[in-house]
């Protein structure tokens, strides 16, 4: 047996021991996803205790290494283990915009001590994590952002405001571009991190059209950040903004695979279609659906081999985030009437709706669909005065 | 699914040849424009056995290179690119799996290693891909069979030195059981041949069988048990046919893209114009997918994956679809010029309905990736 064999055999023998019974089962909303963090009131016990098995072996972040918290693994271990886990049905045992977002940004960027206390509560899911890029003013164009941070000695003086930050009311921490200068628009933003419950942090849920309200409106009134929570260099924050928005991509391009990994069609997942018309056109999206899942799976080998163009997040998550919407049209399509019920038991309190809606969103956050194609277009395809 | 450095290695020797020797000028509309009956170059067949292709999957056993579906693909994507005619994908692939483990192998895998055999599929009967559907019938007739029927698309069907005829023994059509494989050699008495040009200036045959007399060795397998090597056949015609799409697909949008940066007009170059830069980005990002696709079904036939005839499907539809996209934007973004006989992208868009017909069309596959997921 081949290192890599054992490896799998082992991986799913501790799998199969520690992975709690109800942690396989399917999830059923936003509910059952696991954030960690402060506020965090877990679902059962089992939930707690899969999320602390697997940061007890690090692999709540299997690739990271060892001293912050890691897994170690190697590429191809990581991926066993992901494949494993699929296959028993494990869920994530932790989901959260430090692991897929801040983290792989402070492994690049940070200094040590910052790797060696936020990765690490990171990878224990003890801080949640929120991301303060957009503002009112600043969305597509993201580095006209205006919120100021002024140097005053040992700490930094924030003033601004934030706009649709996610999770924002429930998170411990915030990663937050800021203006530190204003002689040059991408060289004069700043990467800061604070804590939520700093004097002068205040937020304000937002209702979505899905009558969900995760994201929020943040107001920083005088907020005093110590110096060394600026991550890399002062007025050099764009670097870091681009490279996690890069990460932000990818786990968003995710959305592509509709939860199953290309694991079953959707015509298999809707039992089956009568309307010849409907069925026609589930058959057609099930083979995009299956050739971006192959395509999934070769972008995450390409990435972690280095050999991925910087901008493939960019045409990674217009493609899968516009597969994801035409999904949940289908399955709207699907479910006729039955699909609109709001608030009824038997529609579990309107999820096909309401995911259908929320999906809209997958192509206006971390980046429009319009924006990833002008990304695409400048720096892969070098179209002129792109 | 990332290449191996020797298949890396192949792409790196193939593709230069290709854009070389396989040219647009040198083959394609060289024997359009003379009017060549065979609508490709024995040549450049011979060329490219010397390089080892035209045997890249028969077995070293048999004087091949003994590769699998990943590397003849990387040939074909680079065939698809420089939309070089040649015998390859029906010959070198589809029936060198059709014949692979039979006594007529023997017969015919040292010519198609030296490049002087080309064969070709019989298989469709009418206007659309339906394998299953087939009537032609073979009855037996003395220590041998006697066959009556028609074929049509028989790609290189009349400079074919064998054909491989599916024929039904039992059964009926739409029947997969009862169906048995002949390798009907061209000068088979009772079979008669019609050369036909097709949209892209490649030949495809249509077949009329009135009594034809073939050997009980022609047989390829068992009696009534042909669907075995057809589906071999169909498999890896259709994953290859989808990785010479993509290269079509890429080939055109490469030349297009080219042509963004270039023409002027409104005092700019065009592809400044954002209503052009997100629909080539758009392209740009579903030929990469279809190429994921493509990798991935020919992965898992080299693996004997049970999931590899739904991905077959996948890859084929997906393939057909986007080199679709890939021509229409091509044409349309080169503007006026795009419309001339003279400009090579047209070229493009004519190999692209041919080959997306070729082992089924986006529609039948889509239908077979819903057959196969049990919806
Ligand atoms: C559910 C959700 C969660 C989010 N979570 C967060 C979060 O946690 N933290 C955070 O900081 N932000 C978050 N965002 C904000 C998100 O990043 C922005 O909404 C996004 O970047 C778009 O900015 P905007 O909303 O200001 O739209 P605008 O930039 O005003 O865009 C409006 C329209 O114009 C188009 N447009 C703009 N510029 C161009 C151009 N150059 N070319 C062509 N078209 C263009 C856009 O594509 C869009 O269609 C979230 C958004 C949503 C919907
Ligand atoms: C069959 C045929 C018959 C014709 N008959 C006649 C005739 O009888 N008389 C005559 O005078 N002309 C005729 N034409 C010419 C025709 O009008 C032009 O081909 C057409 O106007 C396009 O110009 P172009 O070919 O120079 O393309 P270009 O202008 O070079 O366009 C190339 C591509 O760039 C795009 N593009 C250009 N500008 C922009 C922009 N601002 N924003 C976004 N995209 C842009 C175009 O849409 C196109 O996709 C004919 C053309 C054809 C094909």
């Amino acid at each position: 047996m081949s290192d890599l064999e054992a490896f799998r055999a082992n991986t799913r023998a501790w799998l199969d021991a520690n992975c709690p019974p109800e942690m396989r089962e399917p999830m059923k909303g936003e509910k059952d996803i696991c954030w960690g963090g402060r506020h965090f009131t877990f679902q059962n016990e089992a939930q707690k205790r899969w999320m602390e098995v697997m940061a007890e072996r690090g692999w709540t972040v299997p690739d990271w290494p060892k001293k912050y918290g890691g897994g170690g693994l190697s590429p191809a271990e990581s991926k066993i283990l992901k494949e494993e886990m699929a296959s028993l049905g494990c869920r994530p045992p932790l989901t959260s915009f430090g692991i897929s977002m801040l983290g792989p940004a402070l492994l690049k960027y940070g200094n040590e001590a910052q790797k060696k206390k936020y990765l690490t509560e990171i990878a224990r899911g003890e801080i949640r994590w929120c991301q303060g890029y957009s503002e009112p003013g600043a969305g597509s164009d993201l580095a006209g952002l205006a919120t100021k941070a002024e140097d005053k000695g040992d700490h930094y003086l924030v003033n601004g405001q934030k706009v649709w930050t996610s999770y924002a009311d429930q998170a411990d921490w915030i990663f937050c571009l800021v203006r530190t200068s204003t002689e040059s628009k991408h060289g004069g933003i700043s990467f800061l991190l604070f804590d939520m419950e700093s004097e002068g942090v205040s937020t304000k849920p937002i209702l979505l059209i899905s009558g969900y309200s995760p994201f929020c409106e943040t107001f920083f009134d005088d907020v005093k950040v110590p110096k060394d929570q600026l991550v890399h260099e002062e007025n050099k924050g764009w670097d870091v903004a681009k490279y996690l928005l890069g990460h932000e991509r990818e786990m968003i391009s995710e959305m592509g695979l509709g939860g199953g990994a290309g694991s079953s069609t959707l015509g298999t997942a809707l039992g089956g279609v009568d309307d010849p018309y409907l069925k026609a056109e589930i058959a057609a999206f099930d083979v995009d659906a299956l050739a971006f899942a192959a395509m999934s799976e070769r972008f995450i080998d390409q990435l972690k081999a280095g050999e991925a163009h910087p901008a493939l997040p960019s045409m990674m998550k217009y493609a899968g985030t516009e597969l994801n919407k035409k999904r949940h049209e289908l399955v709207m399509a699907g479910g006729g009437s039955n699909a609109l019920e709001w608030d009824s038991e038997r529609s579990r309190g309107g999820k096909a709706a309401r995911d259908w809606l929320r999906t809209k969103a997958n192509s206006i956050e971390g980046g429009t669909s319009e924006v990833q194609l002008g990304i695409v277009a400048k720096h892969i395809l070098r179209l002129p005065g792109a | 699914m990332t290449l191996t450095d020797d298949q890396r290695m192949l792409a790196d020797t193939v593709a230069p040849f290709m854009a070389d020797e396989g040219a647009i000028s040198k083959q394609l509309r060289h024997w359009r424009d003379i009017g060549c009956k065979d609508g490709f170059g024995h040549g450049l067949w011979k060329q490219l056995a010397e390089l080892g292709l035209t045997g890249i999957i028969v077995p070293e056993a048999q004087g091949g290179a003994g590769l699998g579906q990943v590397e003849a693909n990387l040939v074909l994507e680079e065939i698809g690119r420089n939309l070089t005619p040649s015998p390859f994908l029906t010959t070198a692939v589809a029936a060198v799996r059709a014949l692979e483990g039979s006594a007529q192998a023997d017969r015919w895998f040292p010519g198609i290693v030296a490049g002087d055999t080309v064969a070709a599929l019989a298989i469709d009967e009418g206007p659309h891909h339906a394998p299953a559907a087939v009537a032609l019938e073979a009855k037996r007739s003395g220590n041998g069979f006697s066959l009556s029927g028609a074929k049509q698309f028989v790609v290189h069907g009349a400079s074919a030195d064998v054909i491989l005829v599916a024929a039904r023994t039992a059964g009926s059509a739409g029947e997969t059981d009862g169906i048995t494989l002949f390798a009907v050699p061209k000068d088979a008495a009772g079979m008669t041949v019609e050369n036909v040009a097709l949209t892209d200036a490649s030949k495809a045959a249509r077949l009329t069988f009135d009594g034809c007399a073939v050997d009980a060795d022609a047989v390829v397998g068992e009696v009534d048990g042909g669907w075995a090597p057809l589906s071999r056949a169909l498999n890896a015609g259709r994953a290859g046919a989808a990785a010479e799409l993509v290269g079509v697909a890429a080939g055109s949008a490469e030349m297009t893209f080219d042509y963004l940066k270039q023409r002027k007009q409104f005092g700019r170059l065009i592809g400044e114009f954002q209503a052009l830069q997100h629909r080539a980005a758009h392209l740009y990002g579903e030929i990469e997918i279809a190429r994921a696709a493509a990798l991935k079904a020919a992965q898992l036939l080299d693996a004997g994956d049970t999931k590899a005839e739904l991905m077959v499907a996948v890859a084929k539809a997906k393939a057909g679809k986007v080199a679709r996209l890939s021509v229409q934007e091509g044409v349309q973004m080169h503007g006026g010029i795009g419309m001339t006989d003279e400009h090579d992208i047209g070229f493009y868009m004519k190999r692209q309905a041919v080959l997306d017909e070729l082992f089924g069309s986006p529609r039948f596959h889509s239908a077979e990736v819903a057959r196969l997921s049990g919806y």
